[in-house]
């Protein structure tokens, strides 16, 4: 399957691509699950109500202002360079006007990008889980649904970075059918940007030994998650491959095919790395090397072949699992949901996979293109603004606040009242 | 060390960009790319390197 230039629409193109995505928050819904789990108790209500606010707010203000920018309409502004045209932004019209009249291509794109921005969204606030407070969640929405998420979606999806393989004949341009970049890379920067800035839950990094242990408390939740989150993957890698391939729907089988056989590769990876490692398979870990390979089909699933999507995912459940223990104990990045490694590091694996696995000649350095913006422009772009919003609303709840944990500082009650409260960590 | 770190990671996108426009053939270009990404990797390592040391003093 190969990018081509928006075409009409066919009605079973539409209706297929709608009920995929009225599908496809279940993968929203999983990841919740799976953040609200690997957090503490006594945090979880206020996790799982934050992620209703981040969405929330993202979505309205990516459809008041980001969807003017993202949108790929013939009015988009570019500039000319070295003899071509480079589309940097969209010029559509602010607070969701014209969208009941834009044609059925462009409100399926609107609705994909609004489930895009809501998962970006809270992949951040599942890193800031025990001591990120909900108005800097609520903040950082914002911010990613008015300028970074449409700026990304826009030079992925339609922009210069599609253009590559039309204006310079590198490969088919940036090929990103499910997100692995525009959401899950950009997500994964978003979180090293506020882990960075919030700094660790206290007690993580004691002054003398190994960081604590903060297990997540309820594995069951991660579990379950990562299962709901495999049916919404499918249905999001499926409607991307109707929206941005222009696949005809007998094809998207394979895309299917591809999505299982990444996670669960991922998965049997994972589950053999900790049992080699830990004598016994970590079911925490496990679920994040099979989310792992959910995000690397995001890039591959439309663009390789079923055995190259197995390779893909089997790769990122082999680093999945060592990152995440890098970033702890070496690097001191306190990632409660492990969002760098398994959004992070292997949305930018997918990507490079499927230059690497793709039959279009050029397609690696297309691919190589689109990861050098998303890393190289959007992470210090994402870290600077983060860092000007910290100074105005401070990120990160007081020591009390985090003593008390999350639910009862921010909503007043626990998320489970008649659960006895752990010792706290803090204290050692 | 760590605002260092990544404002040097633009500087490898923009070289990155530079390759687009500066090189028609395909090796040279594909040559270019991967020095732009690794001006970038260099300055997410520096960066890294910044917050383990700023962890280390807040301790």
């Amino acid at each position: 399957m190969t990018p081509l230039a928006p075409m009409p629409f066919p009605d079973t193109s539409f209706a297929l691509t709608l009920v995929l995505l009225l599908i496809a928050p279940m993968a929203i819904a999983g990841l919740a699950l799976v953040n609200v789990g690997l957090g503490r108790s006594r945090s979880a209500a206020q996790s799982l109500l934050g992620t209703l606010v981040v969405l929330s707010t993202a979505v309205i203000a990516f459809v008041l202002v980001g969807w003017a920018m993202a949108s790929g309409s013939g009015r988009d502004i570019a500039f000319h360079l070295a003899g071509k045209s480079w589309d940097l932004v969209g010029a559509g019209r602010l607070l969701g006007m014209g969208v009941a009249d834009a044609s059925a291509r462009e409100q399926l794109v609107l609705l994909f990008e609004v489930l895009s921005v809501a998962l970006a969204a809270m992949i951040p606030w599942g890193s800031g889980a025990d001591r990120l407070r909900l108005r800097a969640g609520a903040a950082i929405a914002a911010v990613f649904g008015v300028v970074v998420f449409p700026l990304a979606a826009h030079w992925t999806w339609s922009g210069w970075l599609a253009q590559l393989g039309t204006n310079f004949s590198i490969g088919n341009g940036f090929v990103d059918v499910g997100g692995a970049g525009a959401i899950h890379l950009l997500g994964g920067s978003a979180a090293l940007a506020v882990i960075w800035i919030a700094g660790p839950r206290k007690g993580k990094f004691p002054r003398e030994g190994l960081s604590t242990a903060m297990p997540g408390h309820n594995v069951v939740y991660v579990l379950f998650g990562s299962l709901l989150a495999l049916v919404g993957w499918l249905a999001w890698n499926m409607a991307g491959a109707l929206l941005w391939l222009n696949a005809v729907p007998l094809k998207l089988v394979v895309v299917a095919i591809n999505t299982v056989l990444a996670a669960t590769a991922a998965l049997v990876a994972t589950f053999l790395v900790t049992r080699f490692r830990f004598g016994k398979p970590d079911a925490s870990l496990c679920a994040s090397g099979w989310l792992a390979g959910l995000v690397t089909s995001s890039a591959c699933s439309a663009v390789v072949s079923p055995i190259a999507a197995l390779f893909v995912g089997l790769v990122a459940g082999i680093f999945t699992p060592l990152l995440v223990e890098l970033f702890e104990l070496v690097l001191s990045i306190d990632d409660p949901s492990g969002a760098v490694s398994i959004h992070g590091a292997a949305g930018l694996w997918g990507l490079i996979a499927a230059g690497v696995f793709s039959s279009q000649s050029g397609q690696f350095v297309a691919q190589l293109i689109g990861v050098s913006m998303l890393l190289g422009l959007m992470l210090p772009l994402i870290y600077g603004i983060f860092w000007l919003m910290d100074r105005v609303i401070a990120f990160r709840v007081d020591a009390d606040g985090e003593r008390l944990g999350m639910d009862l500082h921010e909503l007043g009650g626990n998320a489970y009242p008649e659960f006895v409260v752990h010792r706290d960590e803090s204290y050692r | 060390m760590k605002y260092a770190g990544l404002l040097a990671m633009p500087a490898g996108f923009f070289l990155t960009i530079a390759a687009i426009v500066l090189f028609p053939g395909a090796a040279q270009r594909a040559g270019f790319v991967l020095c732009g990404l690794a001006v970038e990797a260099m300055g997410l390592a520096v960066a890294v390197r910044g917050h383990m040391q700023l962890r280390s003093e807040n301790r």
